[in-house]
């Protein structure tokens, strides 16, 4: 079983990835734009958060900084599609490559710790709660003021040009939308959030970390269909909330599967177990409907 | 009114596959009027549509929309002007949202959008009585999700999102084609109701001889990328599909082998 410890660790770190599958929802859902960029914009989000607070920022403002640095990456991939018609998939590559270095730029060294440094979790710490409560009710609380801003957004004019951008294009510019505006829109907000969520990450792990945005991706697109899996989206709030209940299942289910002494699998086993989640994630509802229809038959 | 001047397009020039899709075509098409247009396959029907919803930009010529020259302009800075029914039933309409949220996109067409809620109350009461008119019983699943409809259906409410906000022209692309026969005379006769109630401007792009000489007033015929001949009034009254085959002979000293043309 989980340790107090390990449960709540995951579930902070679910959380967080939460609000990288929202970024993920909107680019690879809404939009269907492929966006690899988060691999880039999350360290970027953390480094920046990590920089700003050692300078003598305050968290929240450097938090707000580190939002906007993700906007801004977000931005130029969907300049580099947009305006250079550079291929989608390939334009975030790009982006991602660059912020590598824009990232040890930013740090000066591969990585930077935030020991002693008050972050935005310093000031819940002295209200008697235990020490790893605090980050828990604190993400819970961002993670629910971000899924009700997206949430009326996507409900807005704006937001619902954006849905339709995603959807049909072609349709989209009939109704007199600026499709590429909105295709630069989304994918900065997206990566806005994935900025927000490296910023966090780096503040209750102490310490940002130019190699830490590996694999983001995969996870948020693992939270983001694992959760679809448990929450069909049928509406824009459940999409949302499914993200959320997708990376908090993730995230147990990681730890659950490293705790589980029977099955033998260590922390170097991480990137394998993802793999499998992801693939048992796409798979598993496919099959369901192909199991009943099957099983529909057999009755007729 | 729309004014097209001496419109020129060809696709993969210096290629190949070099084709002249536009050869200097020119119309007029004033206020009020219900302009179909017939031609073979490549004669640039779509082209010339597309032209003048933005879609494609000529390389030579001019497209005047109230006076105003758009030619320039790309699509979703002419949607003030021109509203757009598509042929593929599913191209004009979202399926993945919900009937009002299709309409709502399509009555802030040409205008700014902004942060408000984009379904507002107060549109609830216009979109019922406009769905109402199609007699589909829509009225009552304004929530329903537009993938559910029939494709008749959701031409149907495709014609209506291009109708809800006032626009210089109406175009339409073949938008019966892809229908079966019945759904598609209870589109065409939509169409026609609508385009005379709301005395609108329209274009309509037809494969079928016999439906161009039906509908709407006047009967403009397309033959590689020109204007072959431009019929209304008293010189189009009681005219049937043979006569305009010989209209054609007499222009051009060709006879059409397009069979689609001359069954439908």
């Amino acid at each position: 079983m989980l340790s107090n410890i390990a449960f709540y660790g995951a579930l902070e770190t679910g959380l967080i990835y939460g609000l990288v599958a929202f970024g993920i929802y909107l680019s690879f859902r809404v939009l269907d734009f492929p966006d690899l960029t988060v691999d880039g914009s999350f360290p970027l989000g953390a480094a920046v958060a990590a920089m700003l607070i050692i300078a003598g920022w305050n968290p929240w403002l450097a938090t707000g900084a580190a939002i906007l640095a993700g906007m801004a990456a977000g931005a130029v991939t969907a300049l580099l599609n947009v305006k250079l018609k550079i291929l989608n998939l390939l334009a975030s590559i790009l982006t991602m490559i660059a912020l590598y270095s824009i990232n040890l730029r930013i740090m000066g060294r591969p990585n930077v710790a935030l020991l002693m440094e008050d972050t935005v979790l310093t000031p819940w710490y002295n209200l008697g709660l235990e020490y790893h409560q605090v980050s828990v009710l604190l993400f819970t609380f961002v993670i629910g003021v971000s899924l009700f801003l997206l949430w009326r957004f996507m409900k807005s004019e704006i937001g619902l040009a954006m849905r339709a951008t995603g959807a049909n294009a072609r349709m989209a510019r009939a109704q007199g939308i600026a499709t590429g505006g909105m295709i630069i829109l989304g994918v900065a907000v997206s990566n806005g959030l994935v900025g927000l969520a490296g910023a966090l990450f780096a503040q209750s792990q102490g310490a940002a970390d130019v190699t830490m945005g590996v694999g983001v991706i995969v996870i948020g697109l693992a939270s983001l269909i694992g959760g679809e899996a448990v929450i069909t989206p049928t509406s824009v709030f459940r999409a949302l909330l499914a993200c959320v209940v997708g990376a908090i299942i993730y995230r147990l289910a990681i730890a659950f599967a490293l705790n589980a002494d029977a099955l033998g699998l260590k922390a170097q086993d991480l990137n394998l177990i993802t793999a499998v989640l992801v693939t048992l994630a796409i798979v598993l509802p496919g099959a369901r409907v192909s199991l009943m229809n099957k099983f529909k038959r057999r009755k007729a | 009114m729309i004014t097209a001047t001496d419109l020129r397009l060809t696709f993969g020039e210096g290629t190949p596959l070099e084709n002249p899709a536009l050869r200097g075509m020119s119309l007029t098409v004033n206020q009020g009027e219900f302009v179909t247009v017939i031609g073979s396959n490549g004669a640039g029907k779509s082209t010339f549509l597309n032209a003048l919803a933005g879609e494609v930009l000529v390389d030579s010529g001019k497209i005047l929309v109230d006076n105003i020259d758009v030619t320039k302009l790309p699509t979703h800075k002419r949607t003030g002007r021109v509203a757009r029914v598509f042929q593929d039933p599913l191209a004009g309409t979202c399926e993945g949202l919900s009937i009002e949220e299709n309409l709502a996109l399509a009555i802030k067409r040409g205008k700014r959008r902004g942060l408000g809620t984009a379904v507002k109350k107060q549109y609830l009461e216009r979109f019922r009585s406009s769905l109402a008119t199609l007699g589909l019983g829509l009225e009552n699943r304004l929530t329903d999700k537009m993938g559910l409809l029939s494709g008749g259906q959701r031409q149907a409410v495709s014609l209506l999102m291009a109708s809800l906000t006032p626009s210089s022209i109406l175009l339409l692309d073949e938008h019966t084609a892809a229908l079966d026969p019945k759904t598609a005379s209870f589109v065409l006769e939509l169409t026609q109701n609508i385009i005379a109630e709301q005395k609108l401007t329209a274009l309509m792009v037809t494969h079928s001889m016999k439906q161009a000489l039906e509908v709407g007033t006047r009967t403009v015929m397309l033959h590689q990328g020109e204007v072959v001949f431009d019929i209304a009034g008293k010189d189009r009254e009681g005219l049937e599909v043979k006569d305009l085959l010989n209209l054609f002979e007499q222009q051009r000293g060709l006879t059409i082998d397009d069979d689609s043309l001359l069954l439908s």
